[in-house]
């Protein structure tokens, strides 16, 4: 069945008239994805892409029945649509965009609290589900379908460890790019609790980087939850401490938050770690049989 | 973005807050004019000679000293100013000293003995939420204060949709030991500190120590504060205080182009699209046998122009002895890297270093061709693992 999103998930895109939301609308519908469409405050009642646009998200949800949305609004008026989203009644928030305040997003946690939704991102690729529904900017060819759920912090690493999945001979159920900043709406435990009760996924492939507790969370739950192998690799072995490392959240604090602390934790949960990042794919291939 | 000392000092003063008042010059002949004005000013005898640079442990280094007339306030600023100070916060050859700051002593004999306090205010990332860190051990390593007595280390969260509360400046008040003024003083203290941490979208501020003067005055003594890279868009006072001398040339010169670059001190350097991958790269060189000369994310777009600037921000560290290029190619596709690394290189003309070129994704094999027909003298790999051989081959 996959997660998050599937081919009959009715999806709209925030940001639908620029330039970000332009292409990468154009590559989610050529993927096949059932793109609705779009937001655009001041350009309702256009067309774009052959699709309607709105000029509010209630708005598109009244009219096309849309349950996801994925956001490329810039960063100042993110964390804005993030909540117009959820107040609209959209079950699944993408968001793509990346440079949003901290406390910004301090306050969209605390808005998506007490609502049914599920939030993720930001700064991060997005949702896919193989044959099903492309919500992001992933190469959409590399996820092959199959039975691995992934879950990752990084853009290219999630594409990276879907490529060395499928020429395992395994392929993908959904992939699920959780983002990289310090706040983010679905956590990796979220992301595992999902991959783990979906019948479809066979094994998870769970990647992080330093900085934060986010992985620990999850190693400790799949160490007493887990119920399929999990394959874990954390990026930033080699990173200094106290720099922040592209992603706003990728910056060691303490002795916590390192790789080496982290992948001994996962370790300890049971989590099949792999210290290099070319070797997921084959560690996958070796505990899946 | 870090500030220094004394714009920290001056941001948390503007909300209200109070300082060890100071002057920041950048001579010694200076220095003794602002140690008069202080001594008119705050009526002081004593001046504290505080170097400013981006690095914790100055003191420790020499950075920090007491002058106890204004022949001492010049020769101690002589001294500071140009020296290299090596903190545990700094590399081994330290930080030039280009700026000092000339601050009233406020450890005077009085009516009570000074204490000092930690505070701090940052956003914890595990509950998503601002807190407040303090204890009552000041002028302390915080790490080790926490690791070895962790009961001396309190935490008060706030409620984001509420705000910092009343109730919750006593409480930490009250926690710190104080009564009468010194308890009035510090939970005004404290509302400022959080003014100014929401006010500016500071990622962090950090008193160390805050002071309870011996007429029981609250005050920073110093201050660390960084503010949201991403929140600089709306913060224009506080972007133009970033000292660009306090960060790694080659560093700011990537920045000025859009690339992230994080200088390190190994002999790989390497080129790769997005943190995470790079991260990851980073770390199979180590595997391989070397050790990552820097961080860079050349992003989505890494045409022609950006692979050559990225190439010469490489080479211009004198450690490096090899380069690994690391390209997933999504929506970029691979045969165009390709064509914008052998660009690059003939307009570079001689890179005196092997270059391994690791292009996968879309159109990696015509990618592989260009690599190969262009004649360069670079190694080319598809699968990551063969490029981390490739790697420890040109290191053996």
């Amino acid at each position: 069945m996959a997660v998050l999103v599937n081919k009959d998930s009715k999806v709209i895109v925030q940001g639908f008239t620029g330039k970000e939301g332009t292409f990468h609308a154009g590559q989610m519908i050529e993927f096949g994805t059932n793109v609705v469409g779009g937001v655009t405050p001041g350009k309702g009642g256009q067309k774009h892409l052959d699709r309607p646009v709105f000029n509010t998200v209630a708005d598109a949800v009244k009219e096309t029945g849309a349950d996801v949305t994925i956001i490329f609004v810039p960063p100042a008026f993110a964390a804005d649509a993030v909540m117009e989203a959820a107040d609209a009644g959209i079950g699944v928030i993408i968001t793509i965009t990346e440079g949003i305040p901290v406390q910004d997003m301090v306050k969209v946690k605390t808005y998506l609290a007490d609502k049914d939704v599920r939030m993720v991102g930001p700064n991060c690729p997005g949702v896919i589900t193989a044959d099903g529904a492309k919500v992001g900017i992933m190469p959409g060819f590399i996820f092959k379908k199959g039975n691995i759920g992934i879950i990752s912090k990084s853009g290219t690493l999630t594409y990276e460890a879907a490529d060395q999945v499928v020429k395992a001979g395994l392929g993908v159920t959904t992939a699920i790019g959780v983002g990289g900043d310090p706040i983010i709406g679905t956590t990796p435990l979220d992301a595992v609790k999902l991959l783990m009760e979906d019948d479809e996924t066979k094994g998870i492939v769970l990647i992080g980087e330093i900085g934060g507790d986010l992985e620990v969370k999850a190693a400790r739950w799949i160490k007493e939850n887990s119920t399929k192998p999990v394959v874990g690799f954390i990026a930033g072995e080699t990173a200094p401490t106290g720099r922040t490392m592209g992603h706003a959240g990728a910056i060691v604090g303490g002795a916590e938050d390192t790789a080496q602390a982290k992948k001994a934790i996962m370790r300890e949960c049971g989590i099949h770690v792999v210290d290099s990042p070319a070797a997921i794919g084959g560690k996958m291939a070796e505990v899946i049989k | 973005m870090n500030l220094h000392e004394y714009q920290a000092k001056e941001l948390m003063k503007k909300h209200g807050a109070k300082i060890q008042e100071g002057i920041m010059v950048e001579t010694a002949d200076d220095a003794v004019v602002a140690a008069k004005k202080l001594t008119e000013e705050t009526g002081t005898g004593w001046h504290v000679i505080k170097a400013q640079v981006h690095a914790g442990g100055r003191g420790k280094g020499g950075g920090v000293k007491l002058a106890k007339n204004l022949d001492e306030v010049k020769s101690i600023s002589n001294d500071i100013l140009g020296m290299q100070l090596i903190t545990p916060q700094t590399s081994a050859e330290g930080k030039l000293v280009r700026k000092i700051l000339v601050a009233q002593d406020v450890y005077y004999p009085g009516e009570v003995d000074p204490k000092e306090y930690y505070i701090s205010l940052l956003m914890d990332r595990s509950s998503g939420r601002n807190v407040f860190i303090y204890s009552t051990e000041g002028g302390m390593d915080i790490e080790t204060v926490a690791e070895e007595t962790p009961h001396l280390v309190q935490k008060e969260f706030i409620d984001p949709a509420l705000g910092l509360q009343g109730f919750q400046l006593r409480k930490i008040a009250f926690n710190l030991g104080l009564s009468g003024a010194a308890f009035k003083d510090m939970t005004k203290f404290l509302y400022s500190v959080y003014n100014s941490y929401i006010k500016s979208d500071a990622s962090m501020i950090e008193i160390n120590p805050c002071l309870k003067t011996s007429d029981n005055q609250i005050m920073a003594v110093d201050g660390k504060i960084s503010i949201d890279d991403n929140a600089l868009y709306r913060q224009k006072d506080l972007a133009e205080m970033r000292d660009l001398l306090e960060e790694d040339p080659t560093e700011v010169e990537a920045d000025k182009v859009g690339l992230n670059y994080v200088k390190l001190d190994g002999n790989v350097g390497c080129m790769v699209n997005g943190a995470g991958l790079a991260m990851a790269t980073m770390d199979m060189i180590k595997l391989s046998g070397g050790e990552p000369a820097n961080f860079l994310d050349v992003g989505g777009t890494a045409n022609a122009e950006r692979v050559e600037i990225a190439f010469r921000l490489i080479l211009k560290d004198p450690n490096v002895k090899a380069i690994l290029v690391n390209i997933f190619g999504g929506i970029v596709r691979c045969d165009r890297v390709a064509q914008g690394i052998v660009d690059a290189y003939k307009s570079i003309g001689e890179i005196p270093v092997p270059i391994i070129v690791r292009l996968q994704g879309t159109n990696a094999e015509e990618a592989q061709v260009i690599i190969k027909e262009s004649g360069l003298k670079v190694e080319s790999a598809i699968i990551l693992e063969e490029a981390a051989q490739k790697v420890k081959a040109v290191l053996a």
